[in-house]
């Protein structure tokens, strides 16, 4: 996993609640059975005026003009605004690897779904939940003529506004530490092998049922 | 004084941090073709073999057929996935019911059926209503493919714990309203976004009185409540349920581990951090009118208006929703007709669910307005049971097609699927946009509702059939 440096990027402010998985990365881009590539089906629906479908060239697509990523100020946004329960539906992960794809490292919003808030840490995305005020807020700057630019630094948890004044939010430590140092997750588990063979032995004898193979 | 997650989570801890994120120990891992590819792939690159091969089994379900299985899967792409999985199987030596095995169906209904769900097991699968297995006392929960990976390779998990929440259900449901009528009003009365953090236990009178399927049915849709894990505390009902089933253990070894089982409830007086309680006896049959879960009524009642709706935000995703559904609002529930019928997906695609459909299909013919009605059983066991008690004449005679079982156009990822702007009456969990084929309407009803508005041609009270 690429580790999370602090940056700067431009916000698209994506002017919806409850967006699901299925809008995410529309089902029909599920079947691949790779990690990467899902980026320009990123929002596929709402993205383009064609139905899409797998192994389409997208640059010949014709694009949806009203839809928040296809307006010149948001080009190669990094920084994705959006509102309450952001990622309910599924568990795949096929979500974060298309914002990932497209190149979102950070999903700002009043509220995530749990399973999907998971997922985007697996995956070296940052969601960040904040207060729906300061959300309203930046949405009311994001839609600017100039676009909003964030400074965003995980390590100080602060979020940096143009004007100066910045914005702290919370993280979780362990998902903060494998984030900033690029962990896999497994390796870490791994580190604790006779912790798990000892659990086992225990369960073998409480729970023999459980160990039938 | 423990809640029944409680005592399950506690069982499961390998060890902690101090701020409490655990490494869980997972005891069952269901597998299928969509969300572990990228898993059993990164398991190769590591150079990593499964911790435990016999904690897996794998079945695919989401991309198969139901039809002329024997010429195979058209579509190249799910071809490949699922043969992706068969391959991935064999390498590792996990095992997998195969598309024409007749053990093959939907995860979560295989399950339960072989015995491969246990009360008081942690249970995962990268699919989000893995909560279904909840309804047998086991810790079950959706996660994705990066976990799955990690489950394979560590038999565990590093997880958080959640906020219990009780919803306790008074009273009974009346005659004509099942489990997914109360699961529907739950979501309705408590939002999608309701039991977010929260680990939620289904008590009191009205699940009690379900069977476990019934049981699955609830929990199945947790996560559509925003909650990952949905439990029911073991009774004799989950015991008789799990008797005798291949993977159930025997003799001696049964007599333990249900002497453990009975263990598995929350105490009296444990502490919940939310306590819902409903109201079984005034539950209706419902039908969801929008896009999302939440947006539901009872079939007697009418299509919402957003202009009543004080909170902006809701009534303009209302608003939204009325104009995908194709909609007015204030229309009555049984003047809507649906274009299509779908009985099936891991929410209601067990025995007891067709035979409900089945109840009200005989004797009737479904209406001409309707394109097509589907029936899809949730495995291969199911339909051969369904068959032996004859449901498959009832429904064919009736005009429903009789399919193999698989997933099917609960996601439309086969070619199971609406046209744009169909409407659909679905047994399955999800109508959001596009779910069931671009542009396609879902309604989402029990199994019975759904026969019903097969026969009418619309939206009915399925008690004022008969
Ligand atoms: S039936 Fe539907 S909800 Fe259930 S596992 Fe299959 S796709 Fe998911």
């Amino acid at each position: 996993m690429e580790k999370f440096e602090t940056f700067s990027g431009i916000v698209a402010p994506l002017d919806r609640s409850n967006v699901d998985t299925d809008a995410i990365i529309p089902k029909q881009f599920l079947k691949s059975i790779k990690r990467t590539g899902f980026g320009p089906n990123l929002f596929d629906e709402w993205r383009y005026l064609d139905r899409g479908e797998p192994g389409m060239d997208c640059s010949k697509r014709p694009l949806n003009p009203d839809f928040v990523l296809n307006d010149p100020r948001y080009q190669g946004a990094r920084i994705l605004l959006a509102r309450d329960n952001f990622g309910c539906g599924s568990s795949r992960e096929h979500a974060p690897w298309a914002l990932l794809d497209y190149g979102f490292r950070v999903v700002i919003a009043p509220s995530f779904a749990d399973i999907f808030f998971n997922n985007c840490f697996k995956n070296g995305i940052l969601p960040i939940v904040l207060d729906a005020k300061i959300i309203d807020d930046l949405f009311r700057r994001a839609v600017g003529d100039e676009p909003l630019k964030l400074r965003v630094d995980l390590e100080n948890q602060t979020i940096g506004l143009p004007d100066g004044k910045t914005i702290g939010f919370e993280v979780d430590a362990f998902r903060k530490h494998c984030l900033l140092n690029g962990l896999d997750d497994i390796g870490l588990t791994l580190e604790h092998v006779d912790a798990i063979r000892a659990y086992e032995a225990r369960r073998r004898q409480e729970a023999p049922w459980l160990f039938a193979e | 004084m423990k809640t029944l997650y409680d005592k399950l989570w506690e069982d499961h801890v390998v060890r902690s941090e101090a701020d409490g994120t655990s490494l869980l120990y997972i005891d069952r891992h269901l597998v299928h073709e969509v969300t572990s590819p990228q898993a059993f792939e990164g398991l190769r690159l590591a150079g990593r073999r499964p911790w435990r091969t016999g904690a897996n089994l794998a079945t695919p379900d989401h991309n198969v057929p139901t039809r002329d299985r024997e010429k195979g899967i058209d579509d190249p792409v799910a071809r490949l996935q699922v043969e992706t999985l068969d391959r991935n199987c064999r390498d590792f030596g996990i095992t997998e019911f195969e598309m024409n095995d007749i053990r093959q169906g939907i995860v979560h209904v295989i399950g339960p059926e072989e015995g491969a769900t246990l009360p008081g097991m942690t249970l995962v699968c990268g699919d989000s209503h893995t909560a279904t297995h909840g309804a047998l006392g086991a810790l079950a929960f959706g996660i994705g493919t990066s976990e799955v990976e990690h489950v394979l390779a560590t038999q565990c998990l590093i997880q958080k714990k959640s906020r219990n929440m009780l919803i306790e259900v008074k009273g009974r449901l009346g005659p004509g309203v099942d489990a997914k009528d109360l699961v529907l009003a739950i979501i309705g009365r408590i939002g999608t976004a309701g039991g977010t953090g929260y680990a939620i236990e289904f008590a009191g009178e009205a699940i009690r009185d379900l069977s476990v399927e019934g049981r699955m049915t609830v929990c199945n849709m947790t996560i559509e409540a925003g909650a990952r894990v949905g439990l029911v505390a073991v009774d004799d009902t989950t015991i008789e349920y799990v008797k005798g089933r291949p993977y159930a253990p025997k003799g001696e070894t049964w007599e333990r581990a249900v002497a453990a089982w009975r263990n598995l409830h929350s105490d009296e007086g444990a502490r919940f951090d939310r306590v819902v309680e409903i109201d079984a006896t005034a539950i209706e049959p419902q039908m969801t009118w929008g896009t999302s879960p939440e947006m539901v009524v009872p079939v007697t009642g009418r299509v919402p208006d957003p202009a009543r709706e004080p909170d902006p935000v809701k009534a303009d995703g209302m608003r939204r929703a009325l104009e995908y559904m194709g909609l007015e609002a204030g229309t009555p529930c049984t003047g809507i007709r649906p274009d299509v019928v779908f009985i099936g997906s891991c929410t209601n695609s067990r025995i007891e669910d067709l035979r409900a459909a089945a109840g009200v299909a005989k004797g009737r013919k479904v209406a001409s307005n309707i394109r097509q009605a589907l029936v899809v059983p949730g495995s291969g066991l199911v339909k051969k049971q369904a068959e032996e008690e004859g449901l498959d004449r009832i429904f064919i005679e009736a005009g429903f097609e009789w399919r193999d079982p698989g997933c099917s156009m609960c996601l439309a990822m086969n070619a199971d699927r609406l046209e744009p702007g169909e409407r659909c009456a679905s047994t399955s969990n999800r109508n959001f946009e596009g779910r069931q084929g671009a542009g396609g309407r879902t309604h989402l009803v029990g199994p019975a509702m759904a026969a019903a508005a097969a026969v009418t041609g619309h939206f009915v009270d399925v008690r004022k059939l008969n």
